[in-house]
């Protein structure tokens, strides 16, 4: 592309790009005839985190966890149930960011490749959909269609006029990418973005993602459920558990001394190749509980190796947006009751 | 950082591409299907005597003569008999054909514009208004369409566009309810969401990325009405509530020969044959049509 990325950037580099405070997401449950009572799935319950300028923020967590209901979140393709987006220091959907020019600024990268192309557009109406919604003239929009296309590595002249169903999966998601990119956004959501590709196409489009990043000055929020891809991409790693954070940190701490027992557990059930470096955890058993009705006192305690008797009675303290590295757990929690915990203050 | 691996596709020869439209391998499929090109071919016959039939016709339609009724098929210079007034069967039929073509098409292209905006309105708001719309479909759903298309041609009189309106108002409902669950199911598909994320309005979405992906199967069910609603509009003309004498409509002429059924019972039995083959034709051609976009790749 010629024109450089969009560089809005008012609050200065320390600023947080995007901050999202006490974000929720309650979905209810119809059971009765217009849908009264029942309860609520929690699936996103209040949480905070801030992704900083040009990094790129990992977010783990098992399949059910929040992970894709808080991409959607973010994306404000579902309204939540509480709390705010801010972007850029300028709260979303408010006077000052009216949502739809806060998606030419936050572009997202769909799990599957396929569902997330109209089957009946030709990829370059489709990477052109956007900045013509947007304003760009049809010709101009095709002509930077044109030029993502062969940013991706896809031929412009082979690719344009066809259709998703004629490409393969790292192709399509390769044209995703594309279009996310067609509206100069500074933030981009991957969610799941290369979990449906095989290992060798993945690595093409990771390299791809990162390329992309230097190039356009990009900040990534990158969700997966795969750790080595995350731990290879991320700078910062946000661990999410039933709807909460659970631990949030920067990767290389998160992956060497991770603080949360749900953390080590899942680093447990990572694949080491380095007998040294095997980790003595136990991986995690059984499935996570119902988000419909959340276990007392942390949520993760019915699993979790540690656990104490005040596990199942006290909240631990959430893990605030600010930390450097922090969990939400009662053993790093001063003066909680927990065996193990410190009786006084600790620095993380 | 590592640098980024070679295009996978571009060891391919380089040519300009441009891949044919989803419609015209449609149409390449459907070419392809011998049973649908055959009742394509004798619905084209049918609208060819629909438009042209009154120049085509071998003798006057509405010429009777008391002399000559209820000639047999064969009869030197009836070809296909005469009516109970003595007229020129071969050439009341296919004048008719004007008539009986345009009373079943008219109520399903109109119930097909309107019952698809009302589908596709409820089925991508969704929420209160999709309950509001569909719960009121469901009412006129609920009653047997024969029954509905009788009872308001009844309540708004005989007559052609009484018929046709009345014809209208029972295919809303079954089409729009069609037209509502394919657009709730697009709806969730990821290309609209991403769509929804570029920041595009309803109107846009649905303009560029529903209609495209929901007209197509709308369209394919509304093809399959249009046999039932010949059948009921010549029913309609058969019981007096549609066309009226001497105008030629097969369901109309079926009534005022049903008397002759047991003097030249095959000449009795010529306009329900039309009917028959004319259905069969379209339904042939609907499920042609269903097969050729069922067809992914």
């Amino acid at each position: 592309m010629s024109e450089p990325a969009d560089n809005t950037d008012r609050g200065g580099p320390a600023q947080p790009l995007l901050t999202i405070r006490g974000l929720t997401k309650h979905f209810a449950l119809k059971t009765g005839l217009f849908g009264q009572g029942g309860g609520v799935v929690r699936a996103v319950d209040s949480i905070d985190f801030s992704v900083l300028k040009g990094e790129t923020l990992g977010v783990v967590g098992e399949s059910g966890c929040g992970k894709s209901t808080t991409a959607r979140l973010l994306m404000q393709l579902i309204t939540p149930s509480a709390g705010e987006v801010v972007f850029d220091g300028q709260t979303v959907g408010g006077r000052d960011l009216p949502l739809k020019e806060f998606h030419r600024q936050v572009q997202m990268v769909f799990q599957d490749s396929y569902a997330s192309l109209n089957p009946r557009l030709t990829i370059e109406d489709s990477i052109a959909f956007g900045p013509m919604v947007h304003g760009v003239p049809r010709r101009a929009a095709l002509g930077r269609a044109h030029d993502l296309l062969a940013r991706v590595g896809l031929a412009p002249a082979r690719f344009a006029g066809r259709y998703p169903h004629e490409l393969s999966g790292g192709q399509r998601q390769r044209i995703n990418i594309a279009r996310a990119l067609a509206l100069q956004p500074r933030l981009v959501i991957l969610d799941e973005a290369v979990s449906a590709l095989d290992k060798s196409v993945e690595a093409q489009v990771l390299n791809l993602l990162m390329d992309l990043k230097a190039e356009f000055g990009l900040t990534y929020v990158f969700i997966s459920h795969d750790l080595q891809v995350v731990r290879y991409l991320s700078d910062r790693v946000l661990v999410m558990y039933l709807g909460q954070v659970a631990e949030l940190g920067p990767s290389e701490a998160l992956f060497n001394a991770p603080l949360h027992p749900y953390t080590r557990a899942l680093l447990g059930s990572m694949p080491a190749l380095d007998p040294d470096h095997r980790t003595e955890a136990a991986p995690l058993a059984g499935d996570p509980p119902n988000p419909i009705h959340p276990p007392g006192g942390c949520r993760f305690h019915p699993r979790c190796a540690q656990a104490a008797p005040v596990c199942s009675q006290r909240v631990p303290q959430p893990v605030a947006a600010r930390t450097v590295h922090a969990a939400a757990c009662l053993v790093h929690e001063p003066g909680s009751g927990h065996p193990m915990a410190l009786p006084a203050a600790r620095a993380a | 950082m590592p640098t980024i691996a070679a295009p996978a596709a571009s060891v391919e020869p380089a040519e300009a591409q441009r891949s044919p439209g989803y419609w015209q391998s449609v149409g390449s499929r459907l070419l392809a299907d011998k049973v649908a090109v055959g009742a394509g071919l004798v619905v084209l016959l049918l609208l060819v005597l629909a438009l042209f039939g009154p120049w085509l016709v071998p003798a006057d339609p509405y010429q009777s003569s008391m002399l000559s009724r209820l000639k047999p098929i064969g009869s030197p210079g009836y070809p296909l008999g005469t009516d109970e007034l003595g007229r020129d069967m071969l050439s009341r039929l296919m004048v008719g054909a004007r008539l009986s073509l345009f009373m079943g098409l008219t109520p399903v292209l109109c119930a097909f514009v309107i019952g698809s905006a009302i589908g596709i309105l409820a089925g991508y708001a969704g929420g209160w208004v999709n309950t509001a719309i569909m719960r009121t479909i469901d009412v006129f759903y609920a009653f047997p369409s024969v029954l509905l298309a009788i009872a308001l041609s009844g309540a708004l009189g005989a007559g052609i566009f009484n018929s046709l309106l009345s014809l209208t108002i029972v295919f809303v409902p079954q089409i729009a309810r069609v037209a509502e669950a394919v657009t709730a199911q697009a709806k969730g598909r990821d290309y609209v969401e991403a769509a929804r994320a570029s920041g595009a309005n309803a109107f846009t979405i649905v303009r560029v990325h529903v209609l495209g992906n929901v007209l197509g199967p709308i369209f394919v069910y509304a093809t399959s009405l249009i046999a039932v609603s010949l059948i009921l509009a010549s029913g309609l003309s058969f019981l007096g509530l549609g066309v009226k004498p001497p105008e030629p409509e097969w369901g109309l002429m079926l009534n005022t020969l049903r008397t002759a059924i047991y003097v030249q019972p095959w000449v009795a039995a010529l306009p329900g044959a039309m009917i028959f083959i004319t259905s069969i034709a379209f339904n042939l051609l609907s499920d042609g049509l269903r097969s050729a976009m069922d067809n992914k790749a």
